[in-house]
């Protein structure tokens, strides 16, 4: 049992270092910019565990980073760097909203839901599983090939709203169907009423688990987890290489597409041009931060929706774009640091 | 006499692994001088100290009477040491004389001066009669020129001391003669020589001394004339080991032949292949890979219950043969027809196929297609047997714990630990792990490259009985090995390649080493050898 | 069609042309000492804010330019640090830096000019801004240097004894190793030249448009990584790649400013799909260094 700890903590130094120095660096950063850092912290935790809409918006902005934490986590662990969750979360939500707003206005809610998310789902499946084949089929690097399809989406995303669906006078789509809605917590909890936070949230471990039991326990997540640490050798042991990266990335991107769930059921009610705000960007310092752990992705998520939406609380004191920094900051000391310590394990 | 080499106190290690403890070394000048050992015992940390590449723990370094001011490559080479790494230090796109000059380049004008390195090669190629074209690059050359490149290099910085890593790893018998003498050579003209290996006929034919290392400490520092290759063994391994008949005259005996013909032979399986049904039938096998011609013409069966093994220099063609019957490589023309009654052309199936139908491999390189490292052993273990341990969606532990638990008693790996990373496995067991998994697949054509690389004398002799148990059972078996004694201790029959074509074939019993060797390095078949391997 | 042949449309091409030929050419020194840059596009953020920072503190366009290649190598730095120092995976510590040159980008640009999405005009070297066309591209300064380096690149690759150490670095690392070659210097120099360049190529975007914009490098530094790969990590073979993606960038905005039928989000992905398409089309033809990425 101790080298089990003995790992366990090894493998927490890492996201531990990356943590502890954004903190340091966005202690100078409040410096620089002319305030107190306990004043920003303070004000950073009260605007959002600190009242119940607050804690109502951390879990809302959470979900989304589940999402794209998991987009980025499932072809990581399949030897993928995918950094096209931004384009994924895009074809997901315009796909639930099409689909949504063309539902019969009486399809039963349960219908109506499971059509959307399932809509959402496979739209991002389809847009992540691209740069999958072309890595699996040509060797094309799918960094490069996830960042160009993130910019062919928008400019689709934005000229099949702008040219075909947009409502008048505005860039979103048509209302979906009241039965694709999904319910606010804030009509069950008075204390998050005002928040976006939906049962979208309930989503959260069940995708979570499903994807920790699909890597951990089933054949695909073997063939899946052995493509990413060895391709040679599982392909020696006849894992069909190409097509295990091609549905790691497709399933990476379904989980981008299910951030139009919470944006479109849970929230809006349509699509709108341009929502997606870095929620794809920010998936990648979620999912390193956890290493590429599913249930350690749940924890990043809410660190990372605490400065999201913290960022709004310190406005006044500092400019929010600090929040951006510190996710910066944590994804690239998280990747250092962790190299350095697999090399200690390598080593030993 | 002056001394050349002196280390004193050698400690090294990597982690909770001890390389090298303690060890003292003292080489005169103008000697060559052996040092021996099993595979991990330390060698080439040693000599990778010695050279400056390695950086030791602790203890002192002295070069023909000079402490290295560092402990670089750079430092040792100033004085007068070079080394020829047993895997090749050479930059494979540039050319001859671009890897000459490298670190040490010529200029003129501030630009690097190509002339002048293409006369250096010349220079240096002439007063050691060894030819090599300046403007070829080295990733065109064969295996042996490289290493000639390699010892180019070495006199061209003006090395008076040399150290060769194991460098008769990758060479035929011809070559290996010529290279010993090479070293002779060097040493009569007041050069010293140390020399890597574990061949004890080499060392008894080329050393004046002999150091053996075991388990990173010096056992023994011997006068060659004084010993023989039974103490040097048991030096190595640290118990006597059976030499059959210790003759007095070493130097043209190999033990490890005679050891393995005595083995082959008591299998008693030595009959023709006619007698068995074919389990594999290559027809006319043809492969061109970066534009030439790796294989060519390439037909043979084996027979189920018969080991093939495949003789020949490095980079022939084996590993491709190899690649492209596990199906790791597209694009061969002409068919490999495998099975009895349920025929079919393994060209066409894909790898997971293959394994289905009855295909097993034990890839060469063991690091690259064998073993994830970073997998538990349990985890390895159950590729490319995934529907063995219940539904996929939800794989069994007890079955894969089970399965781990039965392979590794089987196949005496330690620890005992299905849990244990792959990485952390010596040679020996994680070769064991590879041919535990391939073996309990139940294969009908077991695919074998180079079982025992990398893997310690205790563990060689349990990986061969493994090999000829699954003979005994009826399984085909093609086996690769750069080692020759193992291809006799083993084989039904031997094929020899060069350049991608099957150049002779010999019967257990019958095979001639003189002759296989220089089937290796291209003499045409002799009337002798069957035509089984030309074209039907 | 003819005006894809005037000397407009040549002297745009060019003049796009120029930030990705700096950035793939900073890429080639990189990788062919063996490490993989992801980051050009954050070089090319961090260069362009380097030199609205410095020509606005200073009101020169020169104390701009050092400003800019300040401002690419300090990204520079931190990818040697941790790549060739700490040995971390190049492609998240790339991709993380990328975001982080934009976020450092924007908060600065809020701090400084209180903006989200622009500095206020500083000077370049165009400073009259009357001289169009030919003369105005073979006066500026950064111009002649991309024409400059990219004559010299080729040479310092392939004939200089920085070139070839450089190389066998990426190449074979441990055989340069073992003749006393320090992998660790010649792999941060070959990153530190990537920062120079790909700063310089910052400098042109914020010079060429007198400000600052937020993200203004706009996956430039990712289209001249296809570039580099596409021209086979030869400095004249990734400039040639560099000019067929600029030529898809000249072609939109021509199109753009006739005003054809085609919708404006088509022609805006133009590049980006001509770059998906040529990196997919090539990249079986290319052969990468071989320890490129590799440890050592």
């Amino acid at each position: 049992m101790s080298p089990k700890l003995a790992s366990l903590l090894d493998r927490l130094i890492a996201p531990a270092l990356a943590l502890a120095l954004a903190m340091a660096i966005g202690h100078v950063l409040i410096l620089v910019a002319g305030a107190s850092p306990p004043e920003v912290f303070g004000a950073l935790l009260a605007g959002t565990w600190g009242n119940g809409y607050g804690i109502a918006q951390v879990l809302f902005k959470a979900t989304p980073l589940v999402f794209t934490g998991l987009a980025v986590a499932i072809p990581y662990r399949a030897g993928l760097f995918n950094i096209g969750a931004e384009g994924q979360v895009v074809a997901g939500a315009l796909a639930a909203g099409f689909v949504g707003s063309h539902l019969p206005t009486a399809a039963p809610a349960l219908v109506a839901v499971t059509t959307c998310v399932i809509a959402a789902f496979m739209a991002g499946a389809l847009w992540g599983a691209l740069p999958g084949w072309l890595r699996g089929r040509f060797g094309a690097h799918e960094v490069i090939t996830s960042i160009m399809l993130n910019f062919i989406a928008m400019a689709l995303a934005n000229w099949v709203v702008a040219d075909f669906l947009a409502q008048p006078q505005t860039l979103h789509t048509a209302a979906i169907v009241d039965g694709a809605r999904l319910t606010r917590l804030g009509s069950w909890l008075p204390a998050f009423r005002g928040s976006a936070v939906n049962t979208a949230l309930f989503l959260v471990p069940v995708v979570v688990a499903g994807t920790a039991w699909l890597l951990n326990r089933t054949a695909t997540g073997h063939q899946l987890r052995s493509v990413g640490l060895g391709a040679r050798v599982a392909e020696a042991s006849g894992v069909p290489v190409a097509r295990v990266q091609t549905l790691a990335m497709a399933l990476g991107g379904g989980m981008a597409g299910m951030v139009g769930v919470n944006f479109v059921q849970g929230y809006k009610g349509y699509f709108e041009d341009g929502f997606s705000g870095g929620v794809g960007f920010m998936g990648i310092a979620v999912a390193m931060l956890a290493r590429a752990e599913p249930w350690l992705l749940i924890p990043a998520a809410l660190l990372f929706a605490t400065l999201s939406q913290g960022g709004l609380a310190i406005n006044a004191l500092v400019p929010k774009e600090i929040v951006d920094v510190l996710v910066a900051v944590v994804l690239v000391v998280a990747a250092a640091a962790g190299a350095r310590s697999a090399r200690r394990e390598e080593g030993s | 006499m002056s001394v050349a080499v002196e280390l004193r106190g050698i400690c090294k290690a990597y982690g909770a692994l001890t390389a090298n403890r303690a060890v003292d070394l003292t080489v005169d000048v103008g000697t060559v001088h052996a040092i021996v050992g099993e595979n991990g015992a330390g060698k080439s940390t040693l000599m990778r100290i010695l050279a400056g590449v390695e950086v030791a723990d602790a203890g002192t370094v002295r070069i023909l009477g000079e402490s290295p001011a560092r402990p670089t490559a750079r430092e040792a080479i100033r004085l007068g040491l070079g080394m020829v790494h047993q895997h090749f230090m050479l930059v494979e796109p540039f050319t001859v004389a671009e890897n000459l000059v490298l670190g040490h380049e010529l200029l003129r004008a501030g630009l690097l001066d190509l002339a002048a390195a293409r006369k250096a090669v010349a220079d240096v190629s002439a007063a050691w009669g060894l030819e090599v074209p300046a403007d070829a690059r080295v990733e065109d050359l064969s295996v042996g020129e490289k290493q000639r490149v390699e010892i180019l290099r070495v006199l061209y910085q003006g090395a008076r001391v040399l150290v060769l890593d194991e460098p008769t790893a990758v060479l035929s018998p011809a070559e290996v003669t010529r290279l010993l003498a090479m070293l002779r050579r060097f040493a009569a003209s007041g050069r010293t020589v140390l020399i890597v290996t574990h061949k004890l006929d080499e060392v008894m034919a080329v050393a004046d001394r002999v150091t053996v290392l075991r388990r990173g400490e010096r056992v023994g520092d011997l006068v060659t004339m004084q010993t023989s290759p039974a103490e040097l063994a048991h030096l190595m391994v640290g118990r006597p080991v059976p030499m059959p008949g210790n003759r007095p005259d070493p130097p043209d005996a190999d033990p490890a032949i005679d050891e393995s013909i005595a083995g082959s032979a008591s299998g008693g399986s030595g009959a023709s292949a006619g007698a068995r049904p074919a389990i594999l039938t290559l027809d006319g096998l043809g492969l061109v890979a970066g534009g030439r011609s790796a294989l060519a013409g390439v037909s043979f069966k084996v027979g189920a219950g018969e080991i093939v093994g495949i003789a020949g220099v490095i980079g022939n063609g084996q590993s491709e043969l190899l690649d492209v019957l596990g199906g790791l490589r597209a694009g061969a023309t002409g068919t490999v027809q495998f099975g009895g009654s349920d025929r079919v052309n393994l060209l066409t199936l894909s790898v997971a196929e293959r394994i289905r139908a009855g295909v097993a491999h034990v890839p060469e390189d063991r690091a690259d297609r064998g073993l994830v490292a970073d997998f538990t052993v349990a985890e390895n273990l159950m590729l490319g047997k995934l529907r063995e341990f219940g539904p996929w969606y939800a794989l069994g532990r007890t079955a894969v714990r089970a399965h781990a638990d039965a392979v590794l008693e089987r196949f005496d790996v330690r620890p005992r630990d299905p849990e244990a990373q792959a990485s952390t496995l010596s040679g020996g067991n994680a070769q064991k792990v590879v041919l535990g998994r391939e073996i309990t697949r139940s294969p009908r054509l077991l695919l074998c490259g180079q079982p025992t690389r990398g893997v310690d004398i205790g563990a060689v002799e349990a990986i061969h009985a493994q090999l000829r148990a699954l003979r005994d059972a009826g399984v085909g078996i093609v086996l690769v090995s750069a080692e020759l004694t193992e291809l006799l201790a083993l084989c039904d029959r031997i094929l020899v390649m060069h350049r991608g074509r099957i150049t002779g074939e010999f019967l257990a019993g019958e095979a001639d080493l003189d002759r296989i060797g220089e089937l290796m390095l291209g003499a045409t078949a002799a009337p002798a050898a069957a035509g089984i391997g030309g074209p039907p | 069609m003819s005006a894809f042949l005037s000397g407009v449309f040549l002297l745009q091409l060019l003049r796009i042309a120029v930030p990705y030929v700096l950035a793939a050419l900073g890429g080639t020194f990189s990788e062919r000492g063996g490490v993989i840059n992801i980051a050009l596009e954050g070089m090319l953020l961090a260069g362009a804010f380097g030199y609205v920072l410095a020509a606005h503190a200073s009101g020169s366009a020169w104390v701009g330019l050092l400003g800019g290649v300040l401002g690419g190598e300090v990204v520079a730095i931190g990818l040697a640090a941790a790549v060739v120092r700490l040995r971390a995976d190049a492609i998240v510590v790339g991709v993380g830096l990328n975001l982080l040159a934009l976020a450092v980008t924007r908060f600065l640009l809020k701090l400084v000019w209180d903006s989200s999405s622009n500095s206020d005009r500083v000077p370049a070297f165009d400073a009259d801004n009357s001289a169009v066309g030919l003369v105005a591209l073979v006066t500026n300064p950064v111009f002649l240097l991309t024409v400059t380096l990219l004559a010299l690149s080729p040479v310092l690759l392939n004939r200089t004894r920085f070139g070839l150490r450089l190389r066998a670095c990426g190449e074979h690392p441990e055989a340069a190793t073992s003749v006393g070659i320090s992998v660790t210097t010649y792999r941060t120099a070959g990153v530190l030249l990537s920062g120079m360049f790909a700063g310089l190529g910052g400098v042109w975007l914020a010079a060429s448009q007198h400000q600052f914009t937020d993200g203004m490098s706009a996956g430039r530094g990712y289209i001249a990584l296809a570039a580099m790969i596409t021209g086979r990590w030869s400095p004249l073979g990734a400039a040639a790649a560099c000019l067929l993606f600029a030529t898809a960038e000249a072609v939109q905005m021509t199109l753009q400013g006739q005003g054809t039928g085609i919708p404006t989000q088509f022609l805006q992905m133009l590049p980006h799909v001509v770059t998906l398409v040529t990196l997919v089309g090539f990249i079986g033809r290319s052969r990468a260094p071989r320890a490129l990425g590799k440890a050592r």
